[in-house]
C-alpha cells in the first residue's frame, strides 16, 4: 500500500520524471489490506478492495510484475534481481516491503490449518476452513486477532481467542475498555483464554487444537496466528543498508544509501516503526516530494488513532492511554449504556483518549490532541463530549465547521478537511459518493463517512443526507422511519392517505409497500384502522400456507407444544377424511396437515374449531410458536415450570401482528432444550428466576440472542415480553426480524427502554395489551363459522361444456 | 370460433382481488384492479405455474404468490428481468357484469 501510494503521489507531482517498474511478491495488483477484515467478515469481496486495476498501471506507463518478488538488491550496480531472474537497473529505488507476521517458536505451526492474517491467501485459507470446519482458535487478542475472530464467527465457526495479556488490545486500550470489549465479544459468542501462553499446536495431518502452558487446551480445526508483525527488512539488510528494527530512514525517507528510499511498515524513523496507514500516507507524500526533486518537506510522526472494525462494537483510542506523574486522568463510566471514556490531560492539553461504546466524539478529541489545542476553559466538561463542553444542548451534531483545514477527516487515507472542501468546490461535487471517489475520504474502513457527509453538507450549505437507509420500496424515497413518523404526526389513517401525503411515485403502490403500509397503519391505529386483506400476502390473506402445488397447509396452535388426545383425534380424522398427503411434526413443535385445497379450508377449520383448536398463525408475520421443554414437571434438571410459562406467553401474545414473524422458546435450565438462544425472545429458567434473551434468529443468518436481563417472577417475564414485543412492533422496519432490529439499534438501547425505564416498559406493555384486545380473534373460527371472506374460498362456476 | 360468456358481477370480485374460473384447459383468473378495470389470464405463472389469482394486485400488475414474479395484467407478460407470459383472455365489463371471450374447447 505504501509503495503504490508513493507512486501515485509522485505521478501527481511529476508524471514523466521516471520510467517506473513495480515488483510485487503477491500475485495481485495493489489492494487495500485494511479491508481484508471486511472480506473475511463477508461484507466485501476481494474485487471490491483493489486499489488500482491493471489498466491504471498501463495508462500511467508503469511496468508491473506481480507474483515475482525481488530477491537481490545490488546497490553498487544499482540494479535489482527478481525471483524469475529478471534484472532491472534503477536511478532511484523505493523499498516498501511492509511487514511479515511474527511466528512464535512453538511446535505445530507448519500443520495444514494454521495461517496468519496478512494477505489475500490467508483470508482464502480462513474462508475455506470456515466452509468445511467448525472450530477456530485465534492466537492474539490485538486488533488483527479480534477482527479475524469476528470474521470467522460471522462465517459460522465457534471461535476462541488466546491472548497472552490479561486484557484485550492492551496496546491501544486501557484495562477498563479492554474488559468491556471482552465482555461484549463474549456476549457475541467468542470465547477467551486470557493470560494464555500457547505452548503447542497439536495435530498430525491437520491441526486438532492448541495447548497452553498452564495446561488449558482448546480443540481447533483452524488456528490463526496474529500476535504481531515485524518489518520485512531481509532484502535491505543483505544489500548493506542500515537496519535496526526497520530500515533506517531520515526525515526525507531516504535510507543510508542516497539513491534508496523506504516507506511503510518496513521503515524505521527516529526509532519508531508504524503499523497503521495514516502515518504511511504522510510518508508517501514526503517521499514522493523528494523523489520528484523537492527538498522542503520533512516527515514527522503524528499521533495516530485506532478503531476496531467490528460491526456494532465501537472502540476509539488515540495518544497516551494512561496518565503518569504529570498527567491527569478523567474517567466517565455509564454502566447502564455500557459506555466508557477516559481522557488524559497534561498542561491544559489533551494528550490521550480512550472511548468505548459511544465514539461519536472521537474525532473531536483526536483533533484536539493533534492540534495540541489549549483546552483550559472546557477541561472540566469535555469528558461529557463536544456538545456539553461547548454548551449546546440537544443531540450532538458533528461540528465540522469549526475544524481547521488541516484537520484530518479520514485517517485511513490521510485526507484532511481542506482537501475535501477543495475537491467539492473545484470539481463541483454534490454527492457523497462523488466525494468519496474523488478524494478517497472514507473509502477504506468507512468509519468517517458521517464526517465526510457533514463536510459536504457544510460546503454546499445543506443538511447532510444520511447513509443509504432503506426506503419502504421503489415507489418512494421515504424511509420506513419517515413513513411511520408521518403516519402518527399527520394522523394518516389509510394507505391512500399515506401515498398521497408522502408523494408516492406510483399511486397504487407495489407488492412491497402494500403489506408494509398495512402493517404500519394497523400498528399505529389499533382498533381503528381496518385491516386491508388485499394488501396481505396470500398466506396471511387466507390464514394458511400456500404450497408449491397451490394447495395449503393447516397448522393449529398446540399451546407450548402440548396436545390433548381429543385434539390429536380430530387432526387424525381430518387427515383421513380429506385424504391429506401428510401430517408432519413441524420444526416448531406442532402438527401440520398438508395438501388441503383452498375451497376445503373453511370446512377443515370448522372441525378444528369445534375441537377447541385455533389458528397456529404458521403463516403470519406475527407470533408463531412458543417452544418449550418439559422442565420442572418431568426433567431431572428442570428449575422452573417452563412448559406452563411457555403456554402463558403464548396465550398473552397470540394473534398479534409484528414486522416479521416472532418466535419464542422457554427452556427449563441452561441446557436449553427449547433452543431459546436463537429465538426472537428466549427464556432460560434458572434457580433464581429467569434469564431473558432477545434478538436470536435461526434461518438464513444465524444469530445468537443477546441477554436482556434477569428477572425473578413469571409476572415479570410476561411484562417484559409484552413490552419488548411492542417496542419491536413500533420501531422495526417491516420484514426486519428482531435480529437485524436489535443489531441496528443496539442491545444497550433496548436495555435502556425495557430494563432501566420501568415506566416506559409499563407504557409499552399497556399499548401491547390494548392492541391485543382487538387482535385476539381466531381467524379460522371467523371464516369457518361466520362466513368472513366467503368469496375468497369459492371459485366461480366452471366454464362447463357449453361455453 | 369464439364467443362471449357472462362470468360474474364486478362486485363478486374484491377491488385488487381475483376470482378463479375452473375450465377444461385449466383455471382462468379474473382480476379486478383498484380502478375497477378487469383482466383475465390463465391462472399459471410462467415461472413455476404459481396460481396468479392468489397474488397481490397493484396498478395493472399482479405479484405471483410463489416467488414474486410481477406479471402485467394488460399483456400477461412478466416484468423484466424475468421472461415469460401468462396467456391473456379478452374480457369486458358491461353494466357491472364481467364477460369473457372464449374459444371453442376452453
Ligand atoms: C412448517 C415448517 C417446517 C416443518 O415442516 O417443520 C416451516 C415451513 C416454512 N418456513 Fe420455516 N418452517 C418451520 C419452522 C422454522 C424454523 C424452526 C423454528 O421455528 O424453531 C425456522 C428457524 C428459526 C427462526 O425462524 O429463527 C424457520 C425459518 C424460516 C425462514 C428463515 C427466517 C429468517 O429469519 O431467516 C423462512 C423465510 C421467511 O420467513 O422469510 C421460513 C419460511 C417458511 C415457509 C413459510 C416458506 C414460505 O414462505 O412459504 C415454509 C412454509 C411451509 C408450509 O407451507 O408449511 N422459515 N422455519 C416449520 C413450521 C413451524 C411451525 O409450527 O410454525
Ligand atoms: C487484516 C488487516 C487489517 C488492518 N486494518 C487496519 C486498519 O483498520 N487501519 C490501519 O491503519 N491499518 C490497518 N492494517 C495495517 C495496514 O494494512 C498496514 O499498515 C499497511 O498495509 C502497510 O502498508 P505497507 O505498504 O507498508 O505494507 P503492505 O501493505 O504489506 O505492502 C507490502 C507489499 O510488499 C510485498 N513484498 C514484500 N517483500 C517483497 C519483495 N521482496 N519483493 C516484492 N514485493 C515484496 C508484500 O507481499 C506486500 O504485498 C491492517 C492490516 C491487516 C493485515
Ligand atoms: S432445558 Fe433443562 S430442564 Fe428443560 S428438558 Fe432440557 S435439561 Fe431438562
Ligand atoms: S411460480 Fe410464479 S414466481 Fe415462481
Amino acid at each position: 500500500m505504501a509503495g503504490m501510494r508513493t507512486v501515485e503521489e509522485l505521478l501527481k507531482l511529476d508524471p514523466t520524471r521516471y520510467d517506473i517498474t513495480v515488483f510485487g511478491a503477491e500475485p495481485y495488483v495493489n489492494y487495500d489490506r485494511i479491508m481484508l477484515s471486511s472480506v473475511l467478515a463477508g461484507e466485501k469481496q476481494v474485487d471490491d478492495i483493489t486499489i488500482n486495476p491493471r489498466a491504471w498501471y498501463t495508462a500511467n506507463g508503469i511496468t508491473l510484475h506481480t507474483g515475482d518478488p525481488v530477491v537481490v538488491i545490488d546497490a553498487k550496480a544499482r540494479s535489482v534481481t527478481a525471483q524469475s531472474g529478471l534484472c532491472v537497473g534503477y536511478d532511484r529505488l523505493l523499498i516498501a516491503t511492509g511487514s511479515k507476521p511474527i511466528v512464535p517458536p512453538i511446535p505445530g505451526l507448519n500443520l495444514p490449518g494454521v495461517c496468519a492474517f496478512r494477505d489475500i491467501r490467508d483470508v482464502d485459507t480462513m474462508i475455506d476452513a470456515a466452509a468445511t470446519y467448525q472450530r477456530a482458535v485465534v492466537i492474539g487478542g490485538g486488533l488483527l486477532g479480534l477482527e479475524a475472530a469476528w470474521g470467522l464467527k460471522r462465517r459460522g465457526m465457534a471461535v476462541a481467542v488466546v491472548h497472552l495479556m490479561p486484557t484485550l488490545m492492551e496496546r491501544q486500550l486501557d484495562e477498563a475498555a479492554g474488559r468491556l470489549l471482552q465482555r461484549d465479544l463474549t456476549e457475541r459468542g467468542i470465547a477467551f483464554f486470557t493470560n494464555g501462553q500457547t505452548e503447542e499446536v497439536t495435530g498430525t495431518d491437520r491441526v486438532t487444537g492448541i495447548r497452553l502452558a498452564d495446561g488449558r487446551a482448546a480443540p481447533a480445526d483452524l488456528v490463526v496466528v496474529a500476535i504481531g508483525i515485524r518489518p520485512e527488512t531481509d532484502l535491505a539488510r543483505a544489500a548493506g543498508l542500515e537496519v535496526n528494527r526497520g530500515i533506517v530512514v531520515g526525515d526525507n525517507l531516504c535510507t543510508s544509501d542516497p539513491d534508496i528510499f523506504a516507506v511503510g511498515e518496513c521503515a524505521e524513523h527516529r526509532g519508531q516503526v508504524v503499523g497503521l496507514v495514516a502515518p504511511i500516507w504522510d510518508m508517501a507524500k514526503v517521499c514522493a516530494h523528494h523523489l520528484a526533486g523537492g527538498a522542503d518537506l520533512a516527515y514527522s510522526p503524528q499521533t495516530t488513532a485506532t478503531r476496531l472494525k467490528i460491526t456494532g462494537i465501537d472502540v476509539f483510542s488515540a495518544g497516551q492511554l494512561a496518565g503518569g506523574e504529570d498527567e491527569d486522568e478523567v474517567v466517565l463510566r455509564d454502566a447502564r449504556r455500557g459506555t466508557y471514556r477516559k481522557l488524559v490531560l497534561r498542561d491544559r492539553k489533551l494528550v490521550g483518549a480512550v472511548l468505548y461504546g459511544d465514539v461519536a466524539d472521537g474525532n473531536w478529541y483526536f483533533d484536539l490532541i493533534r492540534r495540541h489545542a489549549d483546552i483550559g476553559d472546557i477541561a472540566d466538561r469535555m469528558i461529557l463530549g463536544q456538545a456539553a463542553a461547548q454548551g449546546s444542548s440537544g443531540p450532538v451534531k458533528l461540528d465540522t465547521k469549526s475544524l481547521a483545514d488541516d484537520a484530518q477527516i479520514c485517517g485511513c487515507n490521510g485526507v484532511c478537511k481542506g482537501t475535501i472542501v477543495a475537491a467539492i468546490t473545484s470539481k463541483g461535487l454534490t454527492s457523497y459518493d462523488a466525494v468519496k471517489s474523488h478524494t478517497k475520504a472514507s473509502a477504506s474502513c468507512g468509519t468517517c463517512a458521517p464526517l465526510v457527509r457533514q463536510v459536504l453538507a457544510d460546503t454546499l450549505g445543506v443538511e447532510p443526507d444520511g447513509p443509504a437507509i432503506p426506503t419502504v420500496c421503489k415507489c418512494t424515497d421515504h424511509t420506513h422511519e419517515d413513513v411511520r413518523a408521518q403516519i402518527l404526526k399527520q394522523g394518516l389513517k389509510t394507505q391512500a392517505a399515506v401515498r398521497a401525503a408522502m408523494a408516492w411515485k406510483t399511486p397504487d403502490g407495489c407488492a412491497a409497500c402494500h403489506p408494509a403500509l398495512n402493517y404500519y397503519l394497523l400498528c399505529a391505529w389499533p382498533g381503528e384502522y381496518v385491516d386491508d386483506n388485499q394488501s396481505r400476502f396470500i398466506n396471511e390473506r387466507v390464514h394458511a400456507n400456500i404450497q408449491k402445488d397451490g394447495s395449503y397447509s393447516v397448522i393449529p396452535r398446540l399451546w407450548g407444544g402440548t396436545a390433548k388426545p381429543a385434539e390429536l383425534a380430530v387432526i387424525a380424522a381430518i387427515a383421513q377424511d380429506y385424504n391429506v398427503a401428510e401430517v408432519k411434526i413441524t420444526g416448531g413443535q406442532r402438527l401440520g396437515i398438508y395438501g388441503i385445497k383452498k375451497a376445503d379450508l373453511p370446512a377443515v377449520w370448522a372441525r378444528l374449531t369445534a375441537a377447541g383448536l385455533v389458528s397456529g398463525h404458521a403463516y403470519a408475520k406475527g407470533l408463531r410458536t412458543v417452544k418449550t421443554c418439559v422442565g420442572l414437571e418431568w426433567c431431572r434438571f428442570g428449575t422452573q415450570d417452563s412448559t406452563a410459562l411457555g403456554k402463558q406467553l403464548e396465550r398473552l401474545t397470540w394473534g398479534t401482528w409484528t414486522p416479521h414473524k416472532f418466535k419464542m422458546g422457554v427452556s427449563g435450565c441452561p441446557r436449553n432444550c427449547a433452543e431459546s438462544s436463537i429465538k426472537d425472545l428466549g427464556v432460560i429458567c434458572v434457580e433464581s428466576g429467569f434469564d431473558l434473551l432477545i434478538g436470536g434468529n435461526g434461518g438464513t443468518e444465524l444469530r445468537g440472542t443477546d441477554k436482556l436481563c434477569h428477572v425473578t417472577t413469571e409476572a415479570e417475564v410476561l411484562e417484559y415480553c409484552a413490552a419488548f414485543m411492542q417496542l419491536y412492533r413500533e420501531e422495526a422496519r417491516y420484514l426486519d426480524r428482531t435480529a437485524p432490529y436489535v443489531e441496528r439499534v443496539g442491545i444497550a438501547y433496548i436495555r435502556q427502554r425495557i430494563v432501566d425505564d420501568a415506566d416506559g416498559r409499563r407504557a409499552l406493555q399497556q399499548r401491547f395489551m390494548h392492541a391485543q384486545s382487538f387482535l385476539q380473534d381466531d381467524p379460522w373460527a371467523e371464516r369457518a363459522n361466520h362466513g368472513v371472506d366467503a368469496r375468497e374460498f369459492q371459485p366461480l362456476p366452471a366454464l362447463g361444456a357449453t361455453p | 370460433m369464439t364467443s362471449w360468456v357472462q362470468v360474474c358481477r364486478l362486485d363478486d370480485i374484491l377491488p385488487r382481488g381475483a376470482r378463479v374460473i375452473p375450465a377444461a384447459k385449466g383455471e382462468i383468473a379474473v382480476f379486478r384492479c383498484s380502478d375497477d378495470q378487469v383482466f383475465a389470464l390463465h391462472n399459471r405463472c410462467p415461472h413455476k405455474h404459481g396460481p396468479l389469482s392468489e397474488g397481490i394486485v397493484h396498478g395493472h400488475q399482479v405479484a405471483c404468490p410463489l416467488h414474486g414474479w410481477v406479471i402485467n395484467l394488460e399483456s400477461g407478460a412478466a416484468a423484466a428481468p424475468d421472461i415469460g407470459c401468462a396467456p391473456k383472455l379478452p374480457v369486458k365489463l358491461i353494466d357491472g357484469t364481467v364477460w369473457l371471450q372464449i374459444a371453442e374447447g376452453n
